[in-house]
């Protein structure tokens, strides 16, 4: 039973879902690295899973072997990601300063130490 | 034995690879295997954007991202202690409740993937006909501010509007430059007063 | 060559049989290659110091000595120190040595209408830049895994100087890429056709300075001396391979040897007219050209490796030259280097070389002087390209129709 579906997996080209698929794993991997590390870098590597996830899915919109019709993204889905990346790399500079400063403030990076707005 | 389809084949390789060290980074409790991990996940990742025809981007992404979990990464070993520091765990409870939304999360958006009809790959003939395009001078094109890849659009109304990028790479250019200023800024050394009142 | 080879069994065998002819080419072309420079290193450095050098191993010039070396690590203990993170500690060398190999993927060797490389890549240039930056995964991994302060010092080191030299490289390697218009290798190595007036590194003065700025941060980039902090071992025993042993040390030292022959061949498709030699002998021969037999392409394609190979080599030679005569750099020495000297000239050769193609669209240095009838002839391949100064001028006076308006 296994066999056909394999077989029909490796010879059929893949389609605009399956990339949405690996998408959308590596964005839930993202979104729960954000929510569940303490550490401040491994947040921003969880951002770095998100960001990378969304890109995937400009990529696989605008190419021409995955889907049917014509109405891929074209070349803007490129673009995009290349801007994706670009803010990416900003961010992660942004943030790194921040994480920087926090730790010369309270001798760590654990992110639950970030309390003194909590009166 | 029907003939393989290498595309799908490096396909499945790259996002098996790309989910499975995803994973690992999710899972993983040190660091700088988090770090080493997610380097190889964006790397396979850049293998896909190549297998979608977009090699100027994957060729960017393994460059880039490198660039920047590498820094990642020094920080990682700069600012994480390995005993002197409190352990940084999650409670197990978080790990169950994330793990259940997660798995929603996910289910939802792989319904999404397959809910839509038009996001069926080619049939195997029709993918093989495609031609291989090159991307590269559109794409400069493009952030220069002429799209030579719309040159053909019938609707002149839609050529309007397809102007290309180059504001937008303006923008970005500046922003970069903001905030690369910004982030020295914040994170340079400070003085203590103090100890230049003594040095004084 | 899949093609061909299903021919004669299944499709799937034959398409893993060509890979693996390909991929076994570039392993081995690697691995002698870092043989032959590790006894050239030895022999090259022991005449500079006025020593012999190997002599026995092999008969003559000890030219088997670096097999022998090679005989001695694989039979030396495996060692793992205490404390190290065993996975990240067993795993860095393959990260490094796979890096550098993949490199020579996107590398040509040959061009032409069917140039020899293993994959022929719309962006060639960038993702060799991009897989030699992954190579610096492997030291740093290496330097933290080891637990020993030495380690971790050269690979802080290491990441400091890589991250600061890709920028100075990134800008050299942009300014040959924009006169030949092609990220694509094959394409700015086919410009560079005909006598050696026409290499890249003779296009204007700007490119000519380029080179050598290109060449400094390419040694710093694989961090050979005078920039071998990572190592350093007068100050930090052996840097990050301090606790490595056996095969996994030779690893990095392949790795090492395999990016400087890439980071070389680089240049010389960047610069030097890649497989086009100083004197067109394939053209002079006739062996070039659309309508030549299969023999006498092949012929004109093997020379074409050769002058790859050669200058390959001859850059691994000058890297080597330069490792014995300089001292070694401080770190702060290392980063004022890439800091304000690389990265301002390359900023400043990028914009002189723009304002030169602003200023003598797709002209040489050597097409400016008023020449000769016969020397004129030689450059024709620029005259070629885009000389035509009526075609140029149509060109822009086409312009806004053909863009449909959108410039």
């Amino acid at each position: 039973m296994l066999n056909p579906i394999l077989a029909n997996l490796l010879t059929e080209p893949v389609g605009v879902s399956h990339y949405v698929l690996v998408g959308a794993f590596m964005f839930t991997c993202g979104v729960l690295c954000m929510a569940t590390k303490r550490n401040a870098l491994g947040i921003l590597m969880g951002i770095e899973l998100v960001l990378n996830g969304a890109n995937l899915n400009f990529i696989a919109f605008g190419s021409r072997y995955l889907r049917n019709d014509a109405n891929t993204l074209g070349l803007d889905g490129q673009l995009i990601s290349l801007f994706v990346i670009v803010l990416a790399a900003a961010e992660a500079a942004v943030a790194l300063a921040i994480v920087l400063n926090f730790y010369n403030n309270n001798d760590s990076v654990d992110v639950d130490r970030a309390d003194q707005l909590s009166g | 034995m029907d003939s393989i389809y290498w595309p799908s084949f490096f396909f499945w390789l790259f996002s098996g690879v790309a989910c499975t060290f995803a994973l690992g980074v999710l899972l993983s409790k040190n660091i700088v295997r988090m770090a080493f991990y997610l380097v190889i996940s964006l790397a396979s990742t850049s293998g896909l954007f190549f297998l979608a025809g977009a090699d100027f981007v994957g060729a960017m992404q393994l460059m880039i991202y490198v660039g920047g979990t590498l820094v990642l990464l020094i920080f990682g070993v700069m600012l994480t202690s390995q005993d002197r520091f409190v352990e940084m765990r999650t409670s197990s409870g978080e790990w169950v409740i994330a793990f259940f939304i997660g798995l929603m999360l996910f289910f939802t958006l792989g319904r999404a993937a397959f809910g839509v009809a038009a996001w069926k790959g080619l049939d195997r003939e029709t993918a093989e006909a495609v031609e291989v395009e090159r991307t590269v001078t559109p794409l400069a094109m493009g952030l220069l501010g002429a799209r030579v890849d719309q040159l053909d659009e019938p609707d002149a109304a839609k050529r309007e509007g397809m102007s290309g990028y180059l504001f937008h790479f303006e923008i970005v250019s500046v922003h970069l430059l903001v905030v690369l200023i910004g982030a020295a800024y914040l994170a340079r050394a400070k003085r203590k007063t103090g100890s230049v009142a003594a040095n004084a | 060559m899949a093609a061909f080879l299903s021919e004669y069994t299944w499709t799937w065998l034959a398409y893993i049989i060509a890979a693996m002819i390909h991929v076994g080419l570039i392993i081995n072309l690697v691995a002698v290659a870092a043989l032959v420079f590790i006894w050239l290193e030895r022999k090259i450095s022991g005449r500079i110091q006025d020593r012999l050098g190997p002599t026995r191993v092999g008969g003559k010039f000890g030219w088997l000595q670096t097999l022998a070396d090679g005989l001695k690590l694989i039979t030396k203990e495996d060692l793992c120190p205490d404390g190290a993170d065993r996975f990240l500690f067993k795993i860095a060398p393959y990260v490094s040595f796979c890096a550098a190999i993949g490199a020579f993927i996107a590398i040509p060797f040959a061009g032409g209408a069917y140039p020899w490389i293993a994959q022929h890549l719309n962006t060639g240039v960038f993702f060799v830049l991009a897989v030699l930056g992954l190579e610096v995964f492997g030291v740093i991994l290496a330097g933290y895994s080891s637990a020993s302060k030495w380690s971790l010092f050269g690979a802080m080191r290491e990441a400091a100087q890589v991250v600061s030299y890709e920028v100075p490289l990134g800008m050299c390697v942009v300014v040959p890429v924009m006169i030949a218009g092609s990220l694509d290798m094959v394409v700015i190595g086919d410009q560079q056709a005909g006598w050696f007036t026409n290499w890249l590194v003779f296009h204007d003065p700007f490119t000519f300075i380029t080179a050598f700025v290109y060449f400094t941060c390419a040694m710093a980039s694989v961090n050979r001396a005078p920039f071998d902090l990572a190592e350093a071992e007068s100050e930090l025993v052996a840097g990050f391979h301090t606790e490595y042993s056996g095969l996994r040390w030779s690893f990095f030292f392949m790795a090492e040897y395999g990016s400087m022959f890439s980071v070389s061949i680089l240049a010389s498709v960047l610069f030097f007219g890649g497989w086009n030699g100083p004197v067109p002998i394939t053209d002079l021969l006739g062996l070039s050209g659309a309508e030549v037999g299969t023999l006498s392409w092949a012929v004109a394609q093997a020379l074409g490796l050769a002058n790859v190979l050669l200058k390959g080599l001859l850059g691994v030679c000058l890297m080597i030259w330069v490792r014995w005569t300089l001292p070694r750099l401080r770190i702060d020495q290392v980063m004022t280097t890439c800091l304000k000297y690389c990265t301002p000239i390359a900023a400043a050769m990028f914009l002189g070389a723009t304002l030169w193609q602003y200023n003598f669209p797709g002209r040489a240095f050597f097409n400016l002087i008023p020449m000769s009838d016969a020397v004129l002839e030689v450059s024709e391949g620029w005259e070629v390209e885009s000389n035509d100064p009526d075609e140029e001028e149509e060109q822009i006076a086409r312009g806004p129709e053909e863009t449909g308006g959108l410039l």
